[in-house]
């Protein structure tokens, strides 16, 4: 096994053993209950019994940590599944079909971009009102041009390929062309991209959560409690600490991920 | 000058994809928005009222072409909650969201650079491996984590800087520097690539044959080549710069763009939205359109290639 190979399989241990996992298993791994309101002890220090203390509630931290992996879980993989369908879905299209559609299209996916990061999921929820389900409409709406870029330039660089030319000269028809021929020929690259916007959806989901435009108030969003944490910064700092730390991780790990699968899947930069 | 007025043109048709988007907006709300606006316990006279006022009461092809004319004009409406019109309530803000970004820039210049170089001339060894890791933090690091990281730190245990309130210039420093972290890391990225990648050109080989001394290639020779590519990474970068800053604003109550549009948010204040996105929106199109065109003066063979 060479050090990448090993390196990309420690990483996806790591995340599936920090994030996955506790996210799938929250309810059974969370020491206490993530809403649950003790105002005898609010704020208190990390102890034995609360090894990442309590919040402004009352509640455990860690156990909102947990569950919070679960919301970022949820968010970040149906709106880069969702993206990544309609992506897809228009690149190939216009890649396959060229001239007008091509032009529309990529004319639509200009005009998505021109909204700067985050703007048009902040509108879009603005306007749709808070709330998880919003909040992956809004990040699936912001993220598909990423997808249809990506697979509108890998299509056209296959068009002239002679794989392609070969299934067109034995009959296939387009939707069989694209989906049996151009299709499994983007997955690789696809994979990459969606290892980046999976970090990308999870500190979007955060970024709205602080703005209180994302979870429900009291959800145990890791970006509502980093919201919450500034609100008793100056008694309480040990309530922002670990939500940061935890996003922090996570992006990085996906982050890496992509970086690590972009070299592992690419057999020229594997063997550079 | 044909490359310029393609580019140009290019521009009109997104400007009118987002002025409608933007238009069609308020029209995704689920339900009557001046229902929404007034709130539940609303008399049906106001609701009627308001409606006319928005102009929600005609066909959507009407309000459409009412919309677009306005925009030309550069009235987006009036507040709901202000009364104001919302052009003056945006440029009341402006002089602050644009104080943060220039704050933001000059932070994350300020690190990129000897971040960037340094790891470019030392490749392989420790401060490379040392700019990589903040790199690499400085873009996983979400800005609303740092900024009350950095008010923990310098405003409530050293007592260092002031918090919360737009002033002189050490109001501006934490603010600017949870701003410009991510860009910071971003570009140090680049200018290291684009400086190791020019370094390897073949006039750098010549230059150094010559018998040019170290400092003599890098400054004189291979800088003004590998700052085309982070030119342009910055200046595409000062429209997420606009959209970060309405977390950062948030916050530090920093009063621009961003808490406006945040306000208007909560308070359903949806003429204010929409102005707030429209004009951040257009700001990013018209950055992006002056960095390419500055990219194409900059180096020659793209005018060519377009």
């Amino acid at each position: 096994m060479s050090r990448q190979t090993r390196a990309l399989w420690m990483l996806s241990g790591l995340l599936g053993v920090v994030f996955l996992l506790p996210g799938v298993l929250a309810p059974w791994l969370a020491p206490y209950d993530p809403l649950g309101v003790d105002l005898l002890h609010e704020l208190e220090l990390p102890s034995l019994a609360h090894p990442l203390g309590l919040d402004a509630n009352g509640a455990d931290i860690l156990s909102r940590l947990i569950h919070g992996a679960r919301i970022s879980l949820l968010v970040g993989f149906s709106s880069v599944a969702a993206s990544a369908v309609i992506g897809v879905t228009l690149g190939l299209l216009a890649g396959f079909y060229g001239g007008w559609v091509d032009q529309l299209l990529m004319r639509l996916v200009d005009i998505f971009l021109a909204f700067p990061g985050l703007l048009l999921a902040i509108a879009l929820v603005a306007v749709l009102g808070p709330g998880l389900s919003n909040v992956v409409l809004a990040l699936a709406l912001l993220g598909w041009t990423g997808f249809a870029r990506l697979v509108r330039a890998q299509v056209l660089a296959a068009m002239g390929r002679e794989y392609v030319l070969a299934a067109r000269a034995l009959g296939a028809g387009p939707v069989r062309l694209m989906a049996r021929h151009l299709l499994p020929n983007v997955a690789a690259p696809l994979l990459v991209q969606s290892s980046f916007a999976v970090a990308g959806a999870i500190l979007a989901e955060a970024s709205l959560s602080f703005l209180g435009l994302g979870a429900p108030p009291g959800t145990p969003s890791w970006g509502a409690m980093l919201s919450e944490g500034k609100e008793v910064l100056w008694e309480a700092p040990h309530v922002s600490l670990a939500p940061g730390l935890a996003i922090m991780g996570v992006v990085l790990g996906f982050n890496t991920l992509g970086d690590l699968l972009a070299d592992w899947l690419d057999p020229q930069r594997r063997h550079s | 000058m044909t490359y310029l007025l393609h580019r140009v043109l290019w521009t009109l048709p997104v400007v009118w994809g987002v002025v409608t988007l933007v238009f069609l907006l308020v029209h995704l709300v689920p339900g009557d928005p001046a229902q929404i606006m007034l709130g539940e316990n609303a008399l049906p006279g106001d609701v009627s009222a308001l409606r006319s006022r928005l102009e929600l009461d005609r066909p959507l092809a009407e309000q459409y072409g009412l919309f677009l004319g306005r925009v030309l004009r550069g009235d987006v409406g009036r507040s709901f909650i202000s009364q104001r019109p919302v052009a003056q309530e945006i440029a009341a803000r402006l002089p602050a969201t644009a104080e943060l970004m220039v704050g933001a820039m000059a932070v994350a210049l300020a690190l990129a650079f000897p971040l960037g170089v340094t790891a470019a001339l030392y490749h392989g060894r420790w401060p490379d491996r040392l700019a990589s890791l903040f790199a690499l933090l400085g873009v996983a690091m979400p800005s609303f984590w740092l900024g009350p990281m950095l008010i923990l730190l310098f405003a409530i245990r050293l007592d260092w800087l002031p918090v919360n309130e737009r002033g002189g210039l050490d109001n501006l420093v934490l603010p600017a520097v949870t701003l410009g972290t991510a860009l910071a890391a971003l570009l140090s990225r680049m200018i290291h690539a684009s400086l190791l990648e020019v370094m390897g050109e073949d006039y750098i080989r010549t230059a150094r044959a010559k018998g040019l001394g170290e400092r003599a290639v890098v400054w004189g020779h291979a800088m003004g080549n590998a700052l085309i590519p982070v030119v342009t990474v910055a200046g595409l970068q000062i429209g997420v710069l606009l959209s970060g800053a309405i977390i950062t604003e948030s916050i530090f109550d920093w009063p621009g763009l961003g808490t406006l549009l945040l306000d208007a948010i909560n308070t359903r204040d949806y003429p204010v939205v929409q102005g707030c996105v429209l004009t951040i929106s257009i700001t990013y199109i018209l950055v992006n359109l002056a960095t390419d065109l500055l990219y194409g003066w900059l180096d020659p063979r793209i005018r060519l290639h377009r």
